[in-house]
């Protein structure tokens, strides 16, 4: 199997970012977001999560060398997992009976 | 091992989904609850975790390249710092289990007796020990797998031409990360201000 070897330079350089964004992540929910909008604390802490998550599947896990097979797959698990949530949310969204 | 992995991905996608609908509902109890943790400790361990999937990456290279010694050295350093991960969970869950925050085991929150504040607490304390737990008992079940690891690269096993077993408990331990990477700013920066 032919496999692309990632520098450690990279891994560093990836982990440095990763710290960076956890940082941000720990001041952000120091900061009332939710004063701009509903909700925003909690859809800034999911976008930075995703961006560290992505940095993680990318490269420590070459996902970004791999082939298109390998891809497929990835994009297949997280795709399952969309369709459990967005379809139980969206029933539990559109009730019209107290959700308790 | 992706494959696994995405039955892994919606394994937990389940406990995520039920936290959802719940901080949905109780958001104010949620928040409380989640001002209880301690900050320091979880972010402590999250560099902690991000730490060892850098070890373990380089631990996969090592191997690529062929150097032996070190692709035991970095799986050592991996499994040394999971360990310390599991280590200050420990201390985690015994500070909730002096404050009465475990579920079940004589739960009350913060000294009141409101039926609803305590209910809608214990649901954040229920997902709590749930989601980590079960997040823990990835930790051990991959630090069991690093052992193993460790055991054949002490051997020698590991080539540029044979790495396979370092790669795919390195995609286990990466997917391990992510969970937390999701867990830490969920149950621990729900509101800190």
């Amino acid at each position: 199997m032919s496999e692309h070897i990632v520098s450690p330079k990279l891994y560093l350089l990836i982990f440095v970012v990763l710290m960076v964004l956890t940082g941000t992540t720990v001041y952000a929910a120091t900061v009332d977001l939710n004063q701009y909008y509903r909700g925003l604390n909690v859809i800034v802490a999911l976008v930075i999560a995703t961006c560290k998550a992505l940095l993680v599947v990318l490269f420590f896990m070459h996902a970004y060398y791999s082939s298109k097979r390998t891809q497929l797959i990835i994009f297949a698990g997280v795709f399952w997992l969309a369709i459990m949530l967005s379809l139980t949310l969206g029933d539990y969204a559109s009730r019209s009976w107290d959700v308790r | 091992m992706w494959i696994f992995l995405a039955t892994e991905i919606l394994f937990f996608g389940g406990l995520f989904l039920t936290y959802t609908i719940n901080r949905h509902t109780y958001a104010p109890m949620f928040a409380e609850a989640s001002r209880t943790l301690d900050l320091k400790l979880g972010g402590f361990n999250t560099v902690v975790l991000i730490g060892s999937s850098l070890t373990m990456a380089m631990a996969v290279w090592s191997a690529q390249v062929g150097k032996k010694k070190l692709v035991t050295l970095f799986l050592i350093l991996t499994l040394l710092l999971g360990c310390v991960f599991l280590g200050v969970k420990a201390i985690e869950y015994k500070q909730k289990f002096d404050e009465n925050h475990v579920p079940g085991l004589n739960f009350q929150f913060e000294k009141n007796s409101d039926q609803a504040i305590n209910a809608h607490a214990q649901l954040f304390f229920s997902l709590y020990f749930g989601m980590t737990g079960l997040h823990a008992l990835h930790m051990v079940i991959g630090a069991g797998l690093l052992v193993w690891l460790i055991k054949q690269s002490i051997a020698g096993r590991f080539t540029p031409q044979y790495n396979t077993p370092v790669e795919n408990v390195g995609l286990y331990w990466h997917f391990v990360d992510i969970v937390w990477i999701y867990l830490f700013p969920l149950l621990y920066l729900i509101d800190r201000h």
